[in-house]
């Protein structure tokens, strides 16, 4: 990996509750243009240690309390929400979390307020976004609640674009999708990679998928990183097969 | 049939009156999930203020504005000494902070202003008029225009600005408000000051119907039944809410009073709440959960 890490966690253990130890001791870095897979079962530590990157643990009662957390060679390992979204570093959160009550693109819109752009630059954005997403262009005077899945998977990560963000935190995109929504907002992710440059740490249970468009994963295991590796490495590993995924290989997954 | 009219009127324009109080609940409630018990001893707070500037001569224009400025620094103290040291705590630990909150602006209310009552008057005779056919309360219709210039504002501050925008956002979910830059204190501390705002146009006409005195924070129970009718997320709701709760006890009182030997007004907007909340738990306008996976 050439050059700083956009984002590089050195040894960050995380406590709920200030009892319950999630993250104990997990190191990972993200090139610059970088899509790189966070992978793990249920209850693995995937979503808290991207919310200890955002800080949204602290919203939950957590904490990161050893380690240190770099963006860009700056240390935010405390820094405010607020401030990380202002600087380039979003997190789209697992379950997507629209604003139900408000229309399409009244959610993308509060995406872009933490850049404070003008009227002009906002519309802009929006036209931008409905680009890449097509389709919400169409609902776009629905209100988030009432479109599909995959159509509120769009919103959030249109949401989290508004802000024009170089680092993405994406939970589980794939969750309670069908693979042919799944496959299309996978390809849109690769699209805003490269030719907006927007990197990417991608938290998924479906490895298949995720490891099939980043370029190096982490295994995480128990809130330990247990294996690591580029994407085909990882693919083809004895490892991933029997911690994460209970011994079935990701070709049988693929077959299924 | 015209009198029953009359009736009818008269009880939908006191009801706006009701609504004006469960506004300021309902955007607290919906921005940060707390029913603010506090939100009469606002209602106090400002009327107090206000009248005490204008019997020490300061001119009408002059008070408002004094009064509003004193309400959004109550606020920010309230956002910086409560809201914010109790932020992640059970919505009940934010109730109850609400209740002691509510003794400490009325102490504060006392030991600035004294605990004397004070007549105010906006020069609105409150004599009625012939309007239809139907003899009405002036001030009851100027109180009814003023609580829709109110609604008609905050409905455009909530769809037009970005403000409202965030506002909405937070009220729909704190988290991802988070995770996008929305900066929640501010927001909170935004609503709180729209609130003191809204709590401040309820004292005003409050005060000038029952006189600035103390028990004008009781009435936070005139718009608990209201809330529970219309939904505690709803301003619409507020505003039906009151409508319902000012209609119906009006002529309860008249028809149904006489036989059970008068008194009704009191009580029966909780029996009438009391039967909603049987029918309907949310409320008529109370925001269900979307249900949709
Ligand atoms: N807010 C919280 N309070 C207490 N414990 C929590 C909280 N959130 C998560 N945990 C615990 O931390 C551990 C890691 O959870 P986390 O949500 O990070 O897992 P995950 O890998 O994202 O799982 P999934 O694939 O189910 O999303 C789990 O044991 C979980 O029970
Ligand atoms: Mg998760």
């Amino acid at each position: 990996m050439p050059g700083t890490p956009i984002l590089q966690l050195e040894r960050i253990e995380v406590i709920y509750d200030q009892v319950i130890l999630a993250v104990r001791g997990i190191s990972l870095a993200v090139p610059q243009g970088g899509i790189v897979a966070l992978l793990g079962a249920n209850g693995a530590g995937k979503s808290t240690t991207l919310k200890a990157i955002s800080s949204l643990v602290r919203a939950e009662r957590g904490e990161v309390v050893q380690g240190r957390i770099l963006f860009d060679g700056t240390d935010i390992t405390h820094a405010n929400p607020a401030k990380l979204a202002e600087s380039g570093l979003v997190q789209v959160l697992e379950g997507r979390h629209c604003f139900g009550h408000l229309s399409v693109e009244e959610n993308l819109k509060t995406g872009g307020f933490v850049r404070r752009p003008s009227r002009a630059d906002l519309s802009a954005s929006l036209e931008k976004i409905y680009h890449y997403f097509p389709r919400l262009k169409t609902r776009r005077h629905s209100l988030a609640g009432y479109t599909s899945g995959g159509e509120q998977q769009m919103v959030a990560i249109g949401r989290a674009l508004m802000a024009k963000p170089r680092l993405i935190l994406l939970d589980e995109p794939s969750m309670g999708l069908a693979p042919q929504i799944v496959e299309e907002i996978f390809e849109i992710v690769r699209d805003l990679n490269q030719r907006e440059g927007v990197s990417f740490l991608l938290a998924e249970q479906n490895a298949t998928v995720a490891l099939r468009h980043a370029s190096y994963g982490y295994v995480i295991e128990n809130g330990v990183v247990a294996t690591e590796g580029t994407a085909s490495e990882l693919a083809g590993s004895d490892a991933l097969q029997a911690s994460y995924l209970g011994g079935k290989t990701v070709a049988s997954l693929v077959a299924a | 049939m015209g009198f029953f009219l009359e009736v009818l009127a008269g009880g939908l324009l006191a009801g706006v009156m009701y609504s004006l109080v469960a506004i300021g609940f309902v955007l607290i409630y919906k921005a940060s999930g707390v029913f603010n018990f506090a939100q009469g001893a606002m209602v106090l707070f400002a009327a107090l203020t206000f009248v005490s500037l204008l019997e020490r001569g300061v001119p009408f224009w002059l008070s408002f504005v004094i009064t509003l400025l004193a309400m959004v620094a109550l606020a920010l103290l309230i956002e910086r000494a409560v809201l914010r040291p109790l932020v992640n705590r059970p919505p009940i630990t934010l109730f109850m902070a609400t209740l002691g909150l509510s003794y400490v602006i009325e102490g504060a209310a006392q030991a600035l202003w004294g605990a004397q009552v004070h007549g105010l008057d906006l020069g609105i005779k409150d004599e009625p008029f012939e309007f239809a056919g139907l003899l009405l309360s002036q001030f009851d219709l100027f109180a009814a225009a003023t609580a829709a210039v109110l609604v008609t504002t905050l409905s455009l501050l909530f769809s037009k600005t970005r403000i409202g925008l965030s506002l909405r956002a937070v009220a729909d979910d704190p988290l991802a408000a988070l995770a996008i830059g929305i900066r929640l204190q501010r927001i909170w501390a935004v609503v709180w000051a729209v609130a003191g705002f809204v709590g401040l146009v309820a004292g005003l006409l409050w005060g000038a119907r029952l006189g600035v005195q103390f028990s004008l924070s009781l009435i936070v129970l005139k718009a608990l039944p209201v809330l529970i009718i219309g939904g505690f997320t709803s301003i619409g709701g507020a505003i039906v809410g009151g409508l319902i709760i000012g209609a119906s006890e009006k002529l309860a009182e008249v028809y149904i009073g006489p036989l059970i030997g008068g008194g009704i007004e009191n009580w029966f907007p909780y029996v009438l709440a009391l039967l909603f909340l049987l029918v309907r738990p949310a409320g008529l306008f109370g925001e269900r959960a979307i249900e949709r996976v």
